[in-house]
Parts: C-alpha cells; sequence; structure tokens
C-alpha cells in the first residue's frame, strides 16, 4: 500500500512558520510497505521504499545543488579564511592545520573524518578539528569559538564556512571512516551505545526516530543510521545550506538540534558525545558517495 | 536620444518600449539599472492589478509556453520556476504568484539572441497558482499557470 | 559594493547556458528581528542586466519575493566558447554588484 494516505493527510495547505519544527509528540511511525520491512544488517542494506514526495523532493534537491547551491557562497568564504594569515599567531591555516593527510591536504580529508589524531589525542570530526587547529595554530580563544557556533539569518560562524570549504573538497569521493584504527573503533562503539541511550521527558533515543525503517516526521522520512543506505541519507548533504531561514549549518549543528528536538539537554559543542555519534553514522555510511554539501529543508 | 531615455526610464515591466531598445543594441547596463523599477507593478495587492501594471491587459492561454514546477514545495522559501516559451517573438516574461501579498516576483526582457527561457526561485506564502505571462513582439500576452503546493515540512534534516 | 556572485556560463549543443548565484538577503521587509519585534528593513536587488559577446542580452526586474541568495538561468543563442558574460545587479538601497565569467 503505498503512502498516499499519510501524504494526502499531512500536504497542510498553510506554509507553517517551520525554523524550529517542533516536534510535540513521538513521531507518527506510518508502517512501511511489506516490501520494505527486512531485517536490518549494514552491509545488506533493505529496501527503504520511498513515497512520491520523497523522491520528488530528492530530484529537487538533486536539481537545486546542479543549478546552484547557496552552500557555495560559504565555500567561497571559507576558501579565503583557510588561506588568510589570520588569530593572533597570524597564521593560515593552509599552512597550518594536519586534517589527516598532510598539513593542507584538504582534498579528500571530510570523507575520511573523524579520525584520531595523534596530537589531539582524540578523535575528532571535520567541525572538531577545524576548531582545533584554529585554536592551537592561529591562536584563538576555545571559548570565543564555542561562545556562538552556529549560524543564524545574519551570522555565520568562521569554522561553519571552513567545513563547508573543506567538505566540498571531498565531493565524489567515498566515505571512508577508518574503523580500523582501535581508537576511532572505540568511539564508534560509544556511538552506537549513545544512539540507543533513552534519556528525557519523553524517553527518546536516537533510535527512536532513526533506528528502524519506514518512520517519517509529516514531510520527511526519516533515515536509519543502523544501515548503510539509511546513514548515507543522514551524512549526505551535510554541511548544508538550509531554506528555513537561509541559514549555512553543519552535522555539529545537526546534533545539536537533534537533542533539542528529543528535550535533551544541550550537548556540549564539539564534544567526546558528539563525535561519537557522527563516527557512528558516518562509518555506517563507508563506501558510499559523498556529494559535497547539499541543500537542506 | 532622448525618446531612448524616456523609453529607458519606463522598465522591463512598464512596456515592451525597453525590450525595442535592448533588441536594437542600444542599451548599456548602466541605462538599463537606470530605467524605473515598475513600483506599481511590484506592489500591486493582486494578480490581475499586477498584469495590468506591466501591460498585460488580455491575455490568452497557450500550450506553448512551459511552466515547470514542482507539485510540492519542500519549502515555500525557495521554489524553482522554469519556464520556456516556444511561442515565436517571445521577449518577455514575468511571473505571477497568485496568493503572494504582491503577486509579481520578476519580469525579464530578452534579446540579442537569449531565449525566452529563464529559471528563477520564489518565495510561496502559501499554496497558490503560479503564472507565466509571456510577451510577444506584436504586444500579445500568453500565459500558462500551475498550482504548487506549498507544505508545513517535517523534520530538520 | 555587494558580495561576490558565481557565474557559470557552459555551450550546450548552439546555445550557453549560463547560472547565475547571488549573494543577497532579498529582505522583504514584513520580516520582524525577534529581538526588537521591529521588521528587518526591506533590502533586496531590484534589477540586474546580462551581457555576453558586449551586448545586454536579459534585462530584469526582480521583487521581494525572488529567494535569499538567489539563483536564476539563462540561455542565449549565438554564443560561443570564449565570450565573456557580465552580471551587474542593483538592489533598493542603490548597492551593485559587477561579476563575470568566460563561456566555456
Amino acid at each position: 500500500m503505498k503512502q498516499a494516505l499519510a501524504l494526502s493527510a499531512v500536504a497542510v495547505i498553510a506554509l507553517v512558520a517551520a525554523s524550529a519544527p517542533v516536534l510535540a509528540q513521538a513521531p507518527a511511525a506510518k508502517p512501511a510497505p511489506a516490501a520494505a520491512k527486512k531485517a536490518a544488517k549494514p552491509v545488506a542494506a533493505p529496501v527503504e521504499e520511498k513515497d512520491a514526495a520523497t523522491l520528488e523532493f530528492e530530484k529537487f534537491r538533486a536539481k537545486m545543488i546542479e543549478e546552484g547551491n547557496p552552500a557555495e557562497l560559504f565555500e567561497a568564504q571559507g576558501e579565503e579564511m583557510w588561506k588568510s594569515s589570520r588569530g593572533p599567531k597570524k597564521v593560515s591555516l593552509a599552512t597550518s592545520c594536519d586534517l589527516g593527510l598532510g598539513v593542507g591536504v584538504v582534498k579528500g580529508a571530510y570523507v575520511q573524518m573523524p579520525r584520531y589524531f595523534a596530537d589531539a589525542g582524540k578523535v575528532m570530526d571535520a567541525e572538531r578539528r577545524i576548531v582545533w587547529c584554529m585554536v592551537e595554530k592561529q591562536g584563538f580563544k576555545e571559548a570565543d569559538l564555542h561562545a556562538k557556533p552556529f549560524g543564524s539569518g545574519t551570522y555565520t560562524p568562521d569554522q561553519t564556512s571552513l567545513v563547508t570549504y573543506v567538505a566540498a573538497n571531498s565531493k565524489d569521493m567515498k566515505f571512508a571512516v577508518p574503523l580500523k584504527d582501535p581508537h576511532v573503533k572505540d568511539v564508534y562503539e560509544i556511538g552506537k551505545e549513545t544512539v540507543a541511550y533513552r534519556a528525557g521527558p519523553y524517553d527518546f533515543s536516537c533510535n527512536t526516530c532513526h533506528g528502524a525503517d519506514g518512520k517519517r516526521i509529516r514531510m520527511q522520512q526519516l533515515p536509519n543510521i543502523s544501515t548503510q543506505k539509511g546513514a548515507a541519507t543522514a551524512v549526505l548533504g551535510w554541511p548544508g545550506y538550509r531554506m528555513t531561514g537561509n541559514v549555512m549549518l553543519t552535522s555539529q549543528w545537526r546534533m545539536n538540534d537533534c537533542f533539542r528536538q528529543q528535550r535533551f539537554p544541550e550537548p556540549k559543542y564539539a564534544s567526546d558525545t558528539v563525535t561519537a555519534l557522527l563516527t557512528y553514522m558516518t562509518a555506517n555510511a563507508n563506501g558510499t558517495t559523498y556529494t559535497g554539501p547539499g541543500i537542506k529543508r | 536620444m532622448d525618446t531612448l531615455r524616456r523609453t529607458v526610464l519606463k522598465g522591463a515591466s512598464a512596456s515592451g518600449v525597453l525590450a525595442t531598445a535592448l533588441a536594437a543594441g542600444l542599451l548599456k547596463p548602466t541605462q538599463v539599472l537606470a530605467s524605473e523599477w515598475n513600483k506599481a507593478a511590484f506592489e500591486a495587492k493582486d494578480t490581475p492589478a499586477a498584469m495590468k501594471a506591466v501591460g498585460a491587459a488580455t491575455t490568452a492561454e497557450s500550450k506553448d509556453l512551459k511552466l515547470t514546477a514542482p507539485d510540492i514545495a519542500e519549502n515555500g522559501a525557495v521554489v524553482p520556476i522554469d519556464i520556456s516559451s516556444g511561442i515565436p517573438n517571445t521577449i518577455s516574461i514575468a511571473v505571477f504568484v497568485d496568493k503572494n501579498p504582491s503577486p509579481l516576483t520578476a519580469a525579464f526582457n530578452f534579446a540579442n539572441g537569449a531565449m525566452a527561457d529563464a529559471s528563477l526561485r520564489i518565495k510561496m506564502g502559501q499554496t497558490s497558482i503560479v503564472r507565466a505571462v509571456a510577451k510577444t513582439a506584436d504586444g500579445k500576452f500568453y500565459t500558462a499557470s500551475k498550482e504548487v503546493k506549498v507544505t508545513a515540512g517535517g523534520c530538520g534534516g | 559594493m555587494g558580495s561576490p556572485m558565481k557565474v557559470r556560463a557552459q555551450m550546450k549543443g548552439d546555445f550557453a547556458d549560463i547560472k547565475i548565484l547571488m549573494s543577497h538577503p532579498m529582505e522583504t521587509g514584513q520580516r520582524k528581528d525577534p529581538k526588537t519585534n521591529q521588521p528587518f528593513p526591506a533590502l533586496f536587488i531590484q534589477q540586474f542586466s546580462v551581457e555576453v559577446g558586449g551586448k545586454v542580452v536579459v534585462q530584469a526586474e526582480t521583487g521581494t519575493a525572488i529567494s535569499t541568495n538567489p539563483v536564476f538561468g539563462f540561455k542565449v543563442k549565438g554564443a560561443k566558447a570564449g565570450d565573456k558574460v557580465v552580471v551587474k545587479w542593483q538592489d533598493n538601497k542603490g548597492d551593485s554588484r559587477t561579476d563575470e565569467a568566460t563561456i566555456a
């Protein structure tokens, strides 16, 4: 049975101010058609049937990216920042920051993160690593970079533009989070436990929305991040230009917003927990192709 | 030169006179941009008034005017519209959104090889009919329209 | 001077496919600042021109219903690889921006 009924029920005529969609109750988990009910294994990705609206939205996003994604404007800003001498130490990231493939190497770096950085003694995702470089190499104060880390209609944090530039340099490359590294594997396992951890007033876990096939909230189908296909859907498109508010946002923001929607306390920006979550879902997407900064609802 | 200056001041959406000057290759960008912005048309509160303000008193529907738009807009803030006119001698195209506070979104004049083809991204306040109006060199107007549904989104993905 | 645009132009058969990404808030003047409850003043591109090989090929007038960070696409016959495409916009406050590209 197609999702037609669900579709007409949710095709609300008026545009509700959707800058902060409120998850007022447990998401309506519509049962997926029988064809999609297959055991989920990370390797053999189950068939996640997409309804007409989802398919149209995917086509629309692909067209938008091809014809002109405003994310490119932030990528251009990020490139300039990467190459300029900045901060109290007046040093450029291009000459000082190692994203895992060598100092200054941006090509291919985004899809190989999160990864372990010996100089920091931590597994870090792209944004966290960039902030680390800004602090350690350029002399910026960590507290300043953590103060307002997410974009708004009138403000874009430096690290957002930098992440967009770095991510753009991994376009059309396959995700390859180094799971063979024991440090990364440990953090992956923490991430796996974290997504199952229930808390907050609704007793939600990440898995409540993202742990099984066939879930949706209004017009948005929710990817099952425990599968390769679902994980890919989740990590593709980040960092992304969000049409709601016309703002450039990263996956660090996305994690923060998920916590907010679950009515959890705010996660610490660029913390171990956020890295663990990003490690879990990005590694699950290993082997799939990253299409570059995206465009989001 | 005075006539040219006067016609230039009228702007694209005022009449086809600018289009003629454009086609004659007489205009430089600075002159083009010095022309008046058609305030009356852009501030008209309904489609009939806006269309009148761009000179489109009577229109005829045409299957040769192709308007492509999504059935459902994922976000009303950014709705991609593609217009392609197969009507010979199309010199300008204007786009209206009936239910927007001010329906006229944009008007384009084409000249010197530009095809009567435009893609743009518009804001829509709610589900509405989107209209394309094409003007031909002989002063006739043609229309095509499509309803675009604007929804409440879901999760922030 | 406004923020840089991205102009891309490519020959596709017998026409040049031009894509323009402008950086502009396209503020309608309706949206309110949540902190002050005052509307952000209207700030939007009103006109732009597209020139190919020295001739104006598109002249446009735009309003507040054009999306923030506008994207436009046009097709031009009679153009050829190597021709210069120049785009210039102007907003309601008199700010303007010019950027160019070469047809690939």
